[in-house]
């Protein structure tokens, strides 16, 4: 009886991704747990790492995947309760990329277009170099949401600044309204569009992209929404991002998996927040490049393509 | 008056192969440049030179233009006549021509910049009314229908004389359309009134709605925090800005009526001799107000502005500034302060010039800013870093220019260029003349 629900699962699943087999969406992977029983029908999927493996039908669990309409309902409202922040150790930054690569799977980038993106900073002449990951600041003053004409970017409960690609009109107006370019314009069509089609849209990834419409960061949240954190957090190599819930007081690292106080955190190692001069008020903060983990490595600055 | 109204109405009597040429010509550009459009909303906003850091290119660029050429409605069929400045009068068609077609441009090259113009309903349907952009949709719709209309009101009295007198130099279709148009003008005391009261209410309207169409559309960039918008007095700096572009368009339709209609006496010497006085006036104020916007932030040198400014002052865009600074504004005002140059020949030349200059001016105005974001421009292909318009959008400019124009020839081809009526009226021709029927 149990195996008869799952596979009138896996054939609706079937049927609303099309005939292609291919199953797209981090999101529908994501949470589709191991199960003990062996069926032999093989499927293709799609991993939050932007790979296509094949893997068991009966190893797929149903999702819950809500409708459009409910998704864009609860992604608008956010997670209640929380109050999302990142904190950025630039002592720990050796420019891995790993971040950046593990972004752009998760949110269907292509190369060029960065939801995080690793600068080489060099802050005055004399000054000593440094990396420097910038995501979305998720400002509290959000200057981008402010100029939208159509509530397409809005500021959530939770703290996070989320896009509504079902409705952007394409007007670019928050990219030049955002001081950190932060924020990307789908020109073409979106990478390995033909293995998106016919997903149903998540706001809380802003997968599937949509040509001539905005991407930026969004703190992964649909990651969150299942209490992991985000894809660039959990794929650091190097110890650098913390992450977690300003009403808790408690971020985590997403190498080590250690949580500590954010108010201890940020006080012991004199945070900041970017360009706090322009008042935006982000919930990104910088522990500053001091007693560097590793070397500033000059042949890596460059103005190449990721 | 008789041949008032003959030498105003040969344009539209007149058949010739030019004026068909003309249209075709038009038309086929116009074309070409939809065309562009098209491959645009196939292939996406890419077929553009516009990136994720330089976002606005040309086709905003060329939104501030034409918001700014329209803006002269306002000043010449508004505030002069307002101010009971008479010579201006039979300006004031020509400047609501010149009016209704860039703003209706305006309003259509802003589409094109959409990524997604399927959804230009959604600013009705989701609009928020804190983005500068709904304001800016409000006002141009508005500014739009209240420019119609002033052109189109003082027309009735002129509709009903060509309906009276043009009976068989005419197709029947445009016979037909005047009589409609005409909402049955007998042309008494009552129906004057009438018109000046409405006539006076509009212009009164036109003001704060004209002055908000440019303030607001320097909103779009004065509400962001980037060096080089980020000023207070952007406002009324395009405001002013607007007066000299605009100014400068009619002067050089002026210049075509008068030689393409043979319109001499009507555009006369004088007539010219005064815009260029006007032309002088606004560019002294314009020219204030770009020393106020240099010289200010220059001083300071801020580190972001400072980078700025250097691109502008000294680097790759120094030729254009400089060439709009010194050719576009400062040099035609100590030349159009003789009295040499403000004849017609050489005051249209000068106007060309500043047009020009007026165009480049907006460029100057949207792109240089973009091209040095806060953060260093890292990790994406070179054609991120620079901007540089493609065909396409090239296409689609040529497409707003023509259509422009392709609008401002239709209505010279439909309606006088000059208010007969108006014309008459200051020539001290009784009104009762003018409602008279010819005896034929």
């Amino acid at each position: 009886m149990e195996k008869k629900t799952r596979r009138n699962f896996v054939k609706a699943l079937g049927v609303s991704i099309g005939a292609a087999g291919v199953i797209g969406g981090g999101s529908i992977l994501s949470s589709c747990n191991r199960v003990e029983t062996v069926s032999g029908d093989k499927i293709k999927v799609l991993t939050a790492g932007g790979e296509l493996v094949e893997v068991d039908i009966s190893q797929l669990k149903p999702a819950e995947i809500p409708s459009l309409s409910e998704n864009q309902q609860r992604g608008r409202e956010g997670i209640p309760g929380k109050s999302w922040v990142m904190v950025i150790d630039l002592s720990k930054c050796r420019n891995a990329r790993e971040c950046m690569k593990a972004c752009q799977n998760h949110h269907q980038l292509r190369p060029e277009q960065h939801h995080i993106n690793v600068l080489q900073m060099l802050d005055a002449e004399h000054t000593a170099p440094y990396y420097m990951p910038k995501p979305c600041q998720h400002c509290d003053n959000p200057p981008c949401t402010k100029v939208c004409p159509v509530n397409a970017t809005f500021k959530r409960e939770d703290g996070i600044v989320l896009i509504d690609n079902e409705r952007c009109i394409g007007c670019r107006f928050c990219i030049a309204a955002c001081p950190y370019s932060a924020r990307v314009f789908n020109w073409f069509e979106p990478r390995d569009a033909e293995n998106y089609e016919g997903v149903t849209y998540n706001i809380e990834a802003n997968v599937p992209q949509k040509k001539g419409t905005i991407s930026k960061c969004l703190f992964s949240a649909d990651l969150l929404r299942e209490g992991q954190l985000p894809s660039c957090v959990s794929a650091c190599p190097n110890g650098v991002y913390w992450f977690g819930d300003r009403n808790e007081d408690a971020v985590t690292n997403g190498t080590t998996k250690e949580t500590v106080r954010f108010s201890e955190l940020v006080k012991d190692n004199a945070a900041y927040t970017l360009m706090k001069e322009l008042g935006t008020d982000p919930r990104v903060f910088y522990l500053p490049p001091k007693d560097r983990a590793f070397p500033y490595e000059e042949e890596k600055s460059d103005h190449q393509d990721a | 008056m008789d041949k008032i109204f003959y030498d105003l109405t040969r344009s539209i009597v007149k058949k010739d192969e030019l004026t068909r040429f003309w249209f075709f010509i038009l038309i086929m550009f116009a074309g070409v440049g939809l065309w562009g459009w098209i491959i645009q909303i196939d292939k996406g906003l890419g077929v553009t030179g516009m990136r994720d850091y330089i976002s606005w290119g040309l086709y905003i660029a060329n939104f501030v233009f034409f918001v700014a050429v329209s803006l002269v409605g306002l000043l010449i069929s508004s505030v002069l006549q307002l101010l009971k400045i008479s010579w201006a009068k039979p300006v004031t068609r020509a400047a609501e021509q010149v009016a209704i077609a860039a703003v209706a441009l305006a309003g259509i090259i802003i589409v094109m910049d959409m990524g997604r113009p399927d959804r230009l309903l959604n600013i009705f349907l989701h609009g928020r009314f804190a983005s500068p952009i709904v304001w800016d949709l409000t006002v141009v719709s508005t500014y739009l229908a209240i420019s119609v209309l002033l052109f189109y009101i003082p027309l009735i009295p002129d509709l009903a004389l060509m309906r009276d007198r043009l009976g068989s130099e005419i197709p029947a279709w445009k016979l037909k359309l005047y009589k409609t148009l005409a909402l049955g003008w007998t042309g008494n005391a009552q129906q004057y009134k009438t018109i000046y009261h409405a006539m006076r209410v509009l212009m009164i309207l036109i003001i704060p709605v004209g002055l908000s169409i440019h303030t607001v559309t320097s909103w779009l960039f004065a509400s962001t925090l980037r060096p080089g918008w980020d000023s207070t007095i952007l406002g009324p700096y395009f405001v002013v800005g607007a007066f000299v572009a605009g100014t400068t368009a009619v002067i050089i339709l002026m210049y075509v009526y008068r030689l393409r209609y043979g319109l001499k006496d009507y555009f006369e010497d004088a007539l010219f001799d005064k815009m260029g006085k006007l032309l002088v006036l606004v560019s002294l104020v314009y020219l204030y107000f770009n020393i106020n916007e240099f010289l200010v932030p220059a001083y300071k040198m801020k580190l972001a502005e400072g980078v700025h400014l250097k691109e502008l002052f000294s680097g790759g865009y120094a030729f254009l500034f400089w060439f709009v600074q010194i050719a576009g504004l400062a040099l035609p005002i100590v030349l159009l302060m003789l009295k040499f140059c403000r004849k017609p020949l050489q005051i249209t030349i000068i106007s060309v010039f500043m047009l020009v200059s007026a165009w480049f001016k907006r460029y100057l105005i949207v792109i240089p800013t973009m091209e040095h974001p806060f953060l260093p421009l890292q990790n994406v292909p070179e054609s991120f870093h620079h901007y540089s318009p493609t065909s396409i959008e090239i296409m689609i400019m040529l497409f707003s220019f023509f259509a422009s124009i392709t609008i401002i020839s239709m209505l010279a081809k439909l309606f006088p260029v000059i208010t007969i009526w108006e014309y008459a009226e200051e020539k001290g021709i009784d009104k009762e003349y003018l409602s008279e029927k010819p005896k034929n």
